[in-house]
């Protein structure tokens, strides 16, 4: 992709310069989800919000952050850490930042506990094209003094404006973990034990499933000093699959995490119920389910075919919404067509807070 | 439309019976759970159906009427007040719950549905956590409205983190269902943005909850403690501990002894405060923990915790916690509840500033709180029966918000802004703030007659898009397409 131009602000208030005189504008973080969402007009200007890099503060007593949208996921963590504590946000990570977070609503394996991005961002700055600074929300986890911007930007691909900045609210670190792993080729018997267990009151970090080449892994996580026990107890839900407790399960995570990437990713929204036919859609390609969520990602390995593999499983997954993440540009429209009355209420909102079409025009769902 | 065709029009929709005209009929709805505000509505009309509401909508947005949507009329900002020549949409008789898919965590109900008949619907195994006191009369389309939390919010989080779909009646009197009963649907969270919107943006009609299976395990103690400073330190020390009570109230020396004379739970008056600490779980964790907070509760300062022994003795403490409002009557001819939040580790100072602005205003405050997340209640007492205590009593409460302000905190944790709360808009946020605001209310209510005057400081008008997706002028160089 090439761009006219690009430009890096060090602060919000160059940013709100700088977008104020631009005509369209594309911005971005490490470029980690640089695919993601419909593609940019040519003359998009990016701006790069690597220069808003500061931790501006952390408030372990009342697990509270404030983090400016170019710091990478990854920096703010360790940054986190020292403290025993974490913004409870885990997904695969290649070096993105908060902003690009935020903007995209991405989300992992601890989703299952915490919820995504709309439930742990508590205020938000962002830039309008205006170069209006706007901030909604406040830097407190209960607050319910205006409209909640901070959920409307989230997950919103930077068409409404810039996110330059977020209070979020974090967790303590879990003090130890375990995971159940239970293994099978039979889909229902895979299906059975996700309801099984999420129909209990577990209180597991994660609750995923793993289906690749006509195999299925659950692997349900727990945490505190009583994780082991409750991992052990909790096989005790299960039957008709095999299952083992693994003490040591940091790698178990990793490869979940990664296998939510690929050369293509399509992700659907459906019900824990659903999953037998989410993967009798998949076909070929691996399935991450968030299964307690109905939640679940498609990874499609590179290929000749694979726009034509995205293709099928689509049309198998409909009428379930599905976006296309990596290797969006193989596709001619990487988001579901979104209901009329939905989609004229979303385009009211883009014009009431982007008038003037300055932030990826087109690139949204319907075109927005 | 004239006002006669209007009145003509909704009657051929809700039936005679459910429409009211009659001055004192209006007068139930004069008021919400804040009585200082009245206002009588031109009229009120109590649709049995979505459809119903949807053409009652309709009838005022051709009219140009506005209209205010109504629950059960427990909010304490003002929100539900009608608007004086509207028309005033009760939302009672919508009361069904449509669904109920314990294999999806899903309900789907009515708005008029009453909170505690939600976890009622799916009880035994599953509940439906956010729980605000008055939840056995508000209903869930308030609680939508309001983003109501409870006491058990700052581990299950608020109306906001439940809510999966809904279905809308916009103030055009179009219908639009946002989201639905799977997560993530794609395109802007709408979601969000309406759930806290107070009433502003539409009519919810149809709401989809998530429901939790219930915990395996629940302790509860209650510590005492010689000051709240040092309660505080105590809630510090514990989430600082990594643990995540399900409820951390605290109450103060004032709502003790008021509460002891209606609950009689045995509490010692005289104590400077009183932590309620409720922790839930899966039961191994639940006992590890539970011994972890007992030891510092005691390490903190407190000679005295008192572990509920039973169910019986666990809902004697939550008793006399929910006894606190409705207590104060005893001690206090009058009294307002104040709603601020601060960042916790500020509450030992802020709760000794507003003790100082009570001794200078020569009132009692009262504290009750959710401790865990730092909302605070702060009961103002006065008597009305006194000259000007009445005005004395509210510019404390407004002062106590300041204080909340400077502490980094908010001006409404749970109660909304509504009416009651316009003015302390503008101390919390920058006009650049409040016209984006403005810009959420007016995609989706351009001429302003959903809950007109409620959450913005001043009334504004939305005004015409400055070209309704005019080309861009890279567009019509040829240099961008749309799609
Ligand atoms: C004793 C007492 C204790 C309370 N405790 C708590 C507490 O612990 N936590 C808490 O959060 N609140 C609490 N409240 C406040 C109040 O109960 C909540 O705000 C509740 O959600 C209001 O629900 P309602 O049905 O009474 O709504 P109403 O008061 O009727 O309306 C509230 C707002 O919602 C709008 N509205 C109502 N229905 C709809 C709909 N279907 N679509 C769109 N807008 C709608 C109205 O226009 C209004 O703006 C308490 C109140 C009392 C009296």
């Amino acid at each position: 992709m090439t761009t006219a131009a690009a430009v890096r602000p060090a602060s919000i208030e160059e940013a709100a310069a700088a977008i104020a005189d631009l005509a369209v504008v594309r911005p971005a973080g490490a470029g980690s989800r640089a695919e993601w969402g419909g593609s940019d007009p040519a003359g998009a200007v990016t701006v790069h919000t690597g220069g808003l890099d500061r931790i501006v503060a952390h408030n372990p007593g009342d697990f509270t952050a404030i983090v400016q949208a170019g710091v990478p996921l990854a920096d703010l963590q360790r940054h986190l850490a020292r403290e025993g504590q974490w913004l409870a946000l885990d997904p695969p990570d290649r070096g993105g930042t908060v902003g690009g977070l935020v903007a995209t609503a991405d989300s992992g394996p601890a989703r299952h506990r915490y919820g995504g991005v709309r439930d742990l961002v508590i205020g938000i700055t962002a830039v309008l094209g205006d170069g209006a600074v706007a901030r909604s929300g406040g830097t407190v986890i209960k607050n319910v003094a205006g409209y909640d911007l901070g959920k409307l930007f989230a997950g919103s691909y930077g068409t409404l404006g810039l996110v330059a900045q977020v209070a979020v609210r974090l967790h303590p670190l879990p003090a130890g973990t375990a995971t159940v792993v239970a293994t099978t080729d039979d889909p229902a018997a895979l299906t059975a034990a996700v309801l099984a267990m999420s129909r209990h009151p577990l209180e597991a970090l994660s609750l995923d499933v793993l289906w690749r080449a006509g195999e299925g892994r659950l692997l349900v996580r727990f945490g505190g000093v009583t994780a082991a026990a409750r991992a052990e107890a909790a096989t005790r839900l299960l039957t008709g699959v095999d299952v083992t407790v693994v003490r040591d399960d940091e790698s178990i995570w990793a490869a979940q995490r990664a296998a939510q990437r690929g050369a293509a990713v399509v992700k659907v929204s459906a019900l824990p119920t659903d999953l037998p036919a989410v993967l009798a859609a998949a076909g070929p390609a691996t399935v991450v389910s968030r299964a307690a969520l109905g939640v679940s990602w498609l990874s499609f390995p590179a290929g000749d075919d694979l726009a034509t593999r995205v293709a099928a499983a689509r049309t198998a997954l409909a009428p379930r919404p599905t976006v296309v993440l990596d290797g969006a540009r193989l596709v001619e429209q990487p988001w579901p067509a979104p209901d009329p009355g939905m989609l004229a209420l979303m385009r009211r909102v883009k014009e009431r807070f982007d008038p003037t079409a300055t932030f990826r025009p087109g690139a949204y769902v319907g075109g927005i | 439309m004239d006002g006669h065709e209007l009145v003509e029009r909704l009657r051929r929709v809700v039936g005679d019976r459910w429409l009211l005209l009659d001055a004192h009929d209006l007068r139930t709805y004069e008021s919400d759970g804040l009585l200082q505000y009245q206002q009588v509505p031109r009229l009120a009309v109590l649709p049995g159906t979505g459809d119903e509401v949807r053409e009652c909508v309709a009838a005022c947005a051709q009219a140009g009427v506005p209209w205010v949507a109504r629950g059960a009329g427990s909010g304490l900002s003002g929100g539900a007040l009608p608007v004086k020549d509207g028309v005033l949409i009760v939302l009672s008789r919508l009361n069904r719950i449509l669904e109920v898919d314990l294999d999806n965590g899903r309900v789907c109900v009515e708005p008029g549905v009453t909170n505690a008949a939600v976890s009622t619907a799916v009880a035994p195994d599953f509940f439906y956590p956010p729980d605000p006191s008055s939840q056995i009369v508000c209903t869930i389309g308030g609680n939508v409205a309001e983003n109501s939390g409870g006491a058990h919010c700052f581990k299950y989080g608020f109306t906001t983190n439940y809510v999966t779909g809904l279905e809308v009646v916009l103030p055009d009197g179009a219908v639009v269902t946002i989201g639905g009963k799977e997560l993530d649907p794609p395109g802007y969270d709408l979601l969000g943005a309406f759930v806290g919107s107070e009433g502003t943006l539409g009519v919810a009609t149809k709401i989809w909850l998530r429901v939790v299976p219930v915990p395996e395990a629940t302790r509860t103690l209650v510590a005492f403690f010689d000051s709240t400073r040092q309660a505080g330190e105590a809630v510090s020390a514990i989430v600082q501990a990594g643990i995540v009570p399900g409820a951390i109230e605290m109450m103060d020396a004032t709502t003790i002894r008021a509460t002891e004379e209606m609950a009689h739970a045995g509490y010692p008056v005289g104590r400077g405060a009183a932590l309620l600490v409720e922790l839930d779980g899966a039961e191994a964790e639940c006992d590890a923990q539970f011994a972890q907070v007992t030891d510092i509760c005691a390490a903190e300062g407190s000679d005295d915790v008192r572990v509920s022994r039973d169910e019986a003795e666990r809902a004697l403490f939550w008793k006399t916690r929910k006894a606190a409002f409705p207590a104060m009557g005893r001690i206090s001819p009058n009294y307002f509840v104040q709603d601020g939040v601060v960042p916790r580790t500020t509450l030992p100072d802020v709760l000794v500033r507003i003790d100082e602005l009570a001794a200078e205003y020569g009132l009692t405050v009262a504290n009750v709180f959710h401790a865990g997340d730092g909302n605070l209640h702060p009961l103002v007492c006065f008597d009305a029966a006194v000259e000007g205590q009445a005005a004395r009593a509210e510019e404390l409460a407004g002062r106590i918000l300041d204080v909340c302000l400077e502490a980094g905190g908010s001006i409404t944790g749970e109660h909304g802004v509504g009416v009651d709360k316009r003015k302390h808009m503008a101390k919390m946020f920058g006009e650049d703030d409040l016209a984006a605001f403005q810009r959420l209310r007016c995609a989706f209510d351009p001429e302003g007659r959903a809950n007109p005057g409620k959450v913005m400081p001043t009334p504004r008008l939305c005004g015409e898009v400055p070209g309704v997706y005019r080309q861009h002028p890279l567009e019509a160089a040829g240099l961008a397409e749309r799609f």
